[in-house]
């Protein structure tokens, strides 16, 4: 059964139809990706389906169950996670305690334990930790653990999103363009690390402009123009479809 | 966190030897009064510069404590500690019920809707003259707990003591702890804390409540000290002087908190001779010191030694 079942998803704004009518599905453990021209409505797709926006029309279902229109914080008790484009990096703290936030579910956050400084809570927090300093170091920022996130550079911060969603141990992953902003050697590192965080079992959906690293590490590609569903299927597929040629090409007057 | 501890250590070293140095009554006084708005301010602040949304109604949250003291007391025979904790409850019930809608807003109507908040309970103090005695004020009886009764400065400065340096502990085990961390992602962003899973409305909501909470308590406790309660307590520039005081100390730190509130507690003795104009001193200071020192005075000090928070 897919993991992600996602029918009939419309959005506007106001006269703009940025999302009109998309419809996928995505089975567990692969990586699907989402392309199409700047303006197809990738993100907005994403806003949809990790409730920052509430769909117009249409269905999303998370391993059968309904969850159209539910607050993020709740998909994200469901197993939802995602990065941002425009980083979301909370500036006022330092990149390990970023990242502990992704682990938010797992604790006891009760307010008098923590005001109180319960021991459970204080080891509870200790083992985040070390999880946390492993995912940085997964993500290549094991040396920049304490160093305040309003210091990091663009690129550790682009990976600090990825070991947060990490934190959060999620069952699908979103990441919404990793490589953008990055040079090749960067890109492929990333590459590596997307198709390995696939591997270990967790679902990732990707929107990404880099088509080679698209093509090489996606069991999956959507292809969205104008806010519609143009094409879908595998990497060769996406690769010989004429309609798809023409989005990014043009066609011949 | 081991700094924070020096730094709680340092606190606790001065208020044992603070007794020593303070010559009479009138010092004790002072540092009493330091201490009950260091304590408000310490609650306010977890609110404004941990999980930054802005109250300007806090005054309104101390007024309910300190009438609960003052009328639960002196009409209905009530208990000094069962009124406190009586004040302490409604305050943050009503803080329960009115943030869910207030923190729908954010930035200037957020500030709006406290600062109405505030207004509303002082009026309603003002107004029910029977119970409150209006705008005169009423007298509030000595605080009496267990057969023991707490009279005199000096008493009290051991009680406010002993509270002041729990309030910081509690303070920094909070921001430390995963309800604190929350707290302070929110702050960073509140998208990327949604899509971990932080329910922000509810962190919000309970901050604020615990807020109202503290500020009632001190309020009650105030009330007692003092033995006299007047409108003013609850109005907005008590407000505002809460707010400057988290503003000038710093936002978002623990001892900024205690150090704005000893400063500016101090600063009226200090402009005794231009009585009248004190209100002008405190938005002076509050302008200077948003121009000056954004970051407030003590992240500002750290950072220039090199220190984090």
């Amino acid at each position: 059964m897919a993991l992600l079942e996602v029918s009939g998803l419309s959005k506007t704004f106001g006269g703009v139809r940025a999302v009109q009518d998309v419809s996928f599905a995505v089975e567990p453990g692969v990586v699907y990706a989402v392309i199409g021209p700047n303006g197809a409505g990738k993100t907005t797709l994403f806003n949809l389906i990790t409730g920052i926006y509430t769909p117009c029309v249409g269905e999303i279902r998370l391993g059968g169950q309904p969850v159209t229109s539910l607050p993020p914080h709740a998909l994200a008790r469901l197993g939802m996670g995602r990065t941002f484009q425009n980083l979301q990096i909370c500036m006022n703290m330092t990149a390990i305690e970023n990242v502990m936030v992704g682990g938010h579910l797992s604790l006891d956050r009760n307010l008098i334990k923590g005001m109180l400084r319960f021991p459970a809570v204080r080891r509870a927090d200790a083992a985040l930790r070390e999880r946390a300093a492993a995912l940085m170091a997964r993500v290549g920022l094991g040396d920049q653990l304490d160093v305040p996130a309003a210091s990091m550079s663009y690129g550790g911060l682009k990976r600090l999103e990825i070991a947060r969603a990490l934190a959060a141990t999620p069952r699908i992953l979103f990441l919404d363009e990793p490589a953008a902003g990055f040079n090749p050697k960067e890109t492929a590192e990333i590459a590596v690390l997307v198709r390995e965080i696939a591997d270990s079992g967790i679902t990732v959906v990707l929107v990404e402009h880099d088509m080679k690293m698209v093509m090489s590490i996606s069991d999956r590609i959507l292809v969205l123009n104008y806010g519609k569903r143009l094409a879908e299927g595998t990497a060769r597929d996406i690769r010989a479809d004429p309609e798809v040629i023409a989005a990014y090409l043009g066609t011949a007057a | 966190m081991r700094r924070a501890r020096i730094g709680l250590l340092v606190l606790a070293a001065i208020l044992l030897a603070l007794p020593l140095a303070l010559p009479n009554a009138f010092y004790f006084d002072v540092v009493n009064r330091m201490a009950i708005n260091a304590i408000v301010v310490l609650g306010l602040n977890l609110l404004i510069g941990f999980a930054g949304q802005i109250s300007l109604g806090h005054a309104g949250f101390f007024g309910i404590g300190a009438y609960a003291s003052a009328v639960l007391t002196t009409h209905f025979g009530w208990s000094p500690l069962a009124a406190l904790v009586a004040g302490a409850v409604a305050a943050a019930l009503l803080a329960l019920a009115i943030a869910p809608p207030i923190f729908r807003l954010r930035g200037h109507y957020l500030a709006m809707a406290t600062l109405g908040l505030g207004i509303v309970i002082s009026i309603v103090i003002r107004n029910e003259a029977t119970y409150t005695g209006g705008p005169d004020g009423m007298p509030v009886p000595p605080l009496a707990a267990f057969g023991f009764e707490i009279g005199g400065e000096r008493e009290w400065y051991w009680v406010l003591a002993g509270l002041l340096l729990f309030s910081v502990w509690a303070c920094q085990n909070l921001i430390d702890s995963p309800f604190g961390r929350a707290l302070r992602a929110l702050h960073g962003s509140e998208v990327a804390s949604q899509v971990v899973g932080v329910d922000v409305t509810r962190y919000k909501v309970t901050i604020f409540a615990l807020s109202a909470f503290f500020a009632s308590i001190v309020g009650s406790l105030s009330a007692h000290y003092v033995g006299f309660v007047t409108p003013n307590c609850a109005e907005f520039f008590h407000s505002v002087e809460l707010l400057t005081m988290v503003i000038v100390g710093g936002m978002a730190s623990v001892f900024g908190s205690v150090i704005g509130a000893v400063l500016l507690t101090a600063l009226p003795q200090a402009l005794a001779t231009i009585e009248g104009w004190e209100t002008v001193a405190f938005g002076v200071i509050l302008i200077v010191s948003m121009i000056f020192l954004p970051k407030g005075l003590v992240p500002t000090l750290a950072a220039k030694i090199g220190w984090g928070r």
